[in-house]
């Protein structure tokens, strides 16, 4: 009996009223900002927001489905299709981070000190040194197929030393320490990362690794269920003063790992 | 080796200190996957038993089709559970994904043909045993299959624990159809993988150790409570 | 609801005659011994008397209507079926089937189980009887219904001279209650102890039958050669 009790709470307990669902990717989530940021928007607008930390593939599924009230990814060009195809309304830049280049401490490819990523990455495929890819249709790899792409290389056609994984970026960042490859992470994820082996930050710097999160809330004219009003709220506050200060304010190990640039 | 250790002190740490978050989500992966196993049982007992009692047309191939479903890859199970539910899907009306319910509803699928085939195995066994005489004490239907789920009652504890095992300790398809939101329907075993995820492994085995001593509990708490291993009872 | 008449029966399996075509009707009171070498078909006869055979041909007649028949009738196997419950438990269960009263069971297996000389162990789980026991409890259990016919396949084929002994008596305490007994065996002894008629049975026809006093002097051939111990083929 108490289970029936149990099955019936569990059944007639849909969503609350000020429940919003946000598709991150997780290399977000993994920063750990939204640790600081979500008891603060709670708190400010009374919206609890719940996090479904996914590729930006599947996030961008999840929002086109009307499974998410809005979504919060790093491909702009994906991103763009996706309002083209009236998916959602529009797109507001919120704040960039970085991505790095990692890999063994006794860096094969010389991969240290190079002028651009790109000449990183054209050295390490020179060295046919392995390299770990995410593999997955995410925002981190999307933003290191574009950079293969400018140095005219497809990776396709790369041999063994390329392992395309289709995991997760810790998931990836694992495999890379157990290979000891290189591997393109977002900064946040590496500094939390707690398997690090041998691998070491190699390059970072170049504004071809800015990684721009954009948020998107779902077309409710697509689906009538989806908390309209709610993404609105948090968008105005995503791009408020409030969320500048603690997105430029938030450091692990005393570096700052998101810019505020919303408009 | 050395990370093992670790796993072991950041379990037993978690433990000592009732961890909040720790509680929450056992409690959640207890509730979610004990629902699915109540449910699971209320169907696959009566249909394993049912399958060992009746001769029909297609009695083989509904053995054969349950047998299969135990292999069923979970992800599968996930992908399916979430293309239903999904907003864009059948039953998206419901408002069901990522919530416990759906995370219910992929595990009974899971576990419902295991409990059903391991249930038909041993009912079989228990039918050869009391053919004769159900026969011929004139029994309908329904008071054999009550006899024998009566007094098969042990295996079907076992075939129970398998399933609650096999929920308990299942990631892939709760992982879509729930989505690992903290505080809604992240579970030991979600926990465990995002804990993976972030190379934070000594904190992903002392869940994992979480995990299995709770399932070792759960196991003697049923066992206890259903006396089955007092000497000479079955 | 005796007599019990059986017209032309034949069970046929996988092409081959198990038994039959017998014909015989079974009345008046007393012990009928169903007797006959192996693969005679004795445990069928018992079998589609009890209607839980499937007859190839020819049919079984009771007296009464055939749900009524079933619901006076108890079988008691060679080897005793134990469900998985305490000895009490397997007593009460065929009780339980027929919807007695829940408050009665307690007083009906306590006369059951004193009756089979078993008071001192309803606790038990079944397993735990020894054969005889076992066998004991089979057949309390088949008798706590009140039965008017009872049908016995070699209840005693694996027991020792005590359990015997003990089952005869049983037995003889039914027959006096005026249950209708057939009992199929290989043991002569028993015949002659307990037996008021007999069906002698070869290669699933009826050979003989007649009288338990036909034994003392058989004019069939073929009982005669069984009675010294012959292998008939």
């Amino acid at each position: 009996m108490k289970h029936l009790i149990l099955i019936a709470a569990l059944l007639t307990s849909p969503a609350q009223a000020d429940t919003l669902k946000l598709a991150v990717t997780t290399s977000f989530e993994n920063a750990g900002l939204a640790e600081v940021l979500l008891p603060e928007i709670a708190a400010d607008t009374g919206i609890d927001v719940q996090l479904l930390v996914v590729g930006t593939g599947q996030a961008l599924r999840l929002g086109e489905a009307g499974d998410v009230d809005a979504i919060l990814v790093h491909a702009k060009s994906a991103e763009e299709a996706f309002i083209a195809a009236g998916h959602a309304t529009h797109r507001r830049e919120i704040m960039h981070n970085d991505f790095v280049l990692i890999g063994p401490g006794s860096d094969p490819a010389n991969v240290r000190g190079r002028d651009s990523a790109t000449q990183a990455l054209g050295a390490i495929a020179e060295a046919e040194a392995p390299f770990v890819s995410r593999g997955d249709e995410s925002g981190t790899h999307k933003a290191e197929v574009a950079l293969w792409q400018a140095i005219s290389r497809d990776p396709a056609t790369f041999g063994g030393w390329y392992k395309a994984t289709g995991s997760g970026m810790g998931a990836a960042l694992n495999t890379a320490t157990g290979l000891n490859a290189y591997i393109l992470a977002d900064r946040a994820t590496w500094l939390k990362h707690g398997n690090k082996g041998d691998l070491q930050l190699l390059f970072s710097g170049d504004p071809a690794l800015f990684n721009q999160y954009a948020y998107l809330p779902v077309n409710p004219d697509r689906h009538p269920h989806v908390q309209g009003a709610l993404a609105e709220q948090l968008e105005t506050w995503l791009t408020s003063p409030a969320a500048a200060a603690l997105i430029n304010g938030y450091t692990l190990e005393g570096e700052q790992l998101f810019t505020f640039n919303a408009r | 080796m050395n990370e093992v250790l670790q796993g072991l002190l950041e379990g037993a740490r978690l433990l000592v200190t009732l961890d909040a978050d720790l509680v929450e989500i056992s409690l959640r992966s207890l509730q979610v996957s004990l629902t699915a196993l109540l449910i699971a049982s209320v169907i696959a007992f009566p249909l394993g038993t049912l399958l060992a009692l009746q001769r029909f047309r297609f009695r083989r191939t509904v053995i054969a089709v349950l047998n299969a479903l135990m292999g069923l890859p979970p992800v599968v199970v996930g992908l399916i559970v979430y293309l239903l539910l999904s907003r864009s899907g059948p039953f998206g009306v419901l408002g069901l994904l990522f919530t416990p319910t759906a995370m219910i509803i992929a595990q009974v699928i899971i576990i419902t043909p295991l409990i059903a085939s391991i249930t038909h195995q041993a009912m079989r066994e228990l039918w050869a045993e009391y053919h004769d005489l159900l026969i011929s004490l004139n029994t309908t239907k329904r008071q054999r299959m009550w006899t024998l789920i009566r007094d098969g009652r042990r295996a079907l504890l076992t075939a129970a624990l398998a399933g609650f095992g096999r929920a308990i300790g299942e990631v892939g398809a709760i992982m879509i159809v729930g989505g690992n939101i903290d505080h809604a329907t992240r579970v030991l075993t979600t926990a465990i993988a995002l804990e993976t995820g972030k190379g934070d492994f000594a904190l992903a085995l002392g869940l994992g150790f979480v995990l299995i001593l709770l399932a070792i509990l759960v196991n003697i708490a049923i066992h206890a409570l259903s006396r089955t291993e007092t000497s000479g009872r079955w | 609801m005796l007599p019990l008449t059986l017209s032309g029966v034949t069970v046929r399996r996988k092409g081959k005659v198990l038994l039959g075509p017998v014909d015989h009707v079974l009345d008046g009171p007393g012990l009928t011994a169903v007797i006959g070498p192996n693969g005679a078909g004795k445990s069928t006869l018992l079998r589609l008397m009890h209607g839980v055979e499937r007859l190839s041909e020819g049919h079984t007649d009771w007296a009464v209507p055939l749900a009524e028949a079933r619901a006076q009738q108890s079988f008691v196997f060679q080897s005793p079926v134990l469900l998985r419950r305490t000895v009490a438990g397997n007593l009460s269960y065929p009780l339980q089937l027929q919807g007695v009263p829940k408050a009665e069971l307690p007083e009906r297996v306590r006369t059951a189980a004193k009756a089979a000389g078993l008071q001192d162990l309803t606790h038990l789980p079944a397993n735990r009887l020894s054969g005889g026991e076992r066998q004991k409890m089979a057949l309390a259990r088949a008798l706590i219904t009140r039965p008017k016919v009872l049908f016995l396949d070699e209840p005693c084929a694996n027991l020792d001279g005590h359990a015997t002994r003990e089952i005869e008596g049983l037995l003889r305490n039914a027959l006096d209650a005026g249950t209708r007994i057939i009992l199929a065996t290989h043991d002569m002894g028993q015949v002659r102890r307990l037996a008021s008629d007999i069906i002698f049975l070869l290669h699933g026809k009826v050979a003989a039958k007649g009288p338990a006093a036909m034994l003392q002097t058989p004019d069939n051939i073929q009982l005669s050669a069984f009675l010294n111990g012959d292998i008939i083929t």
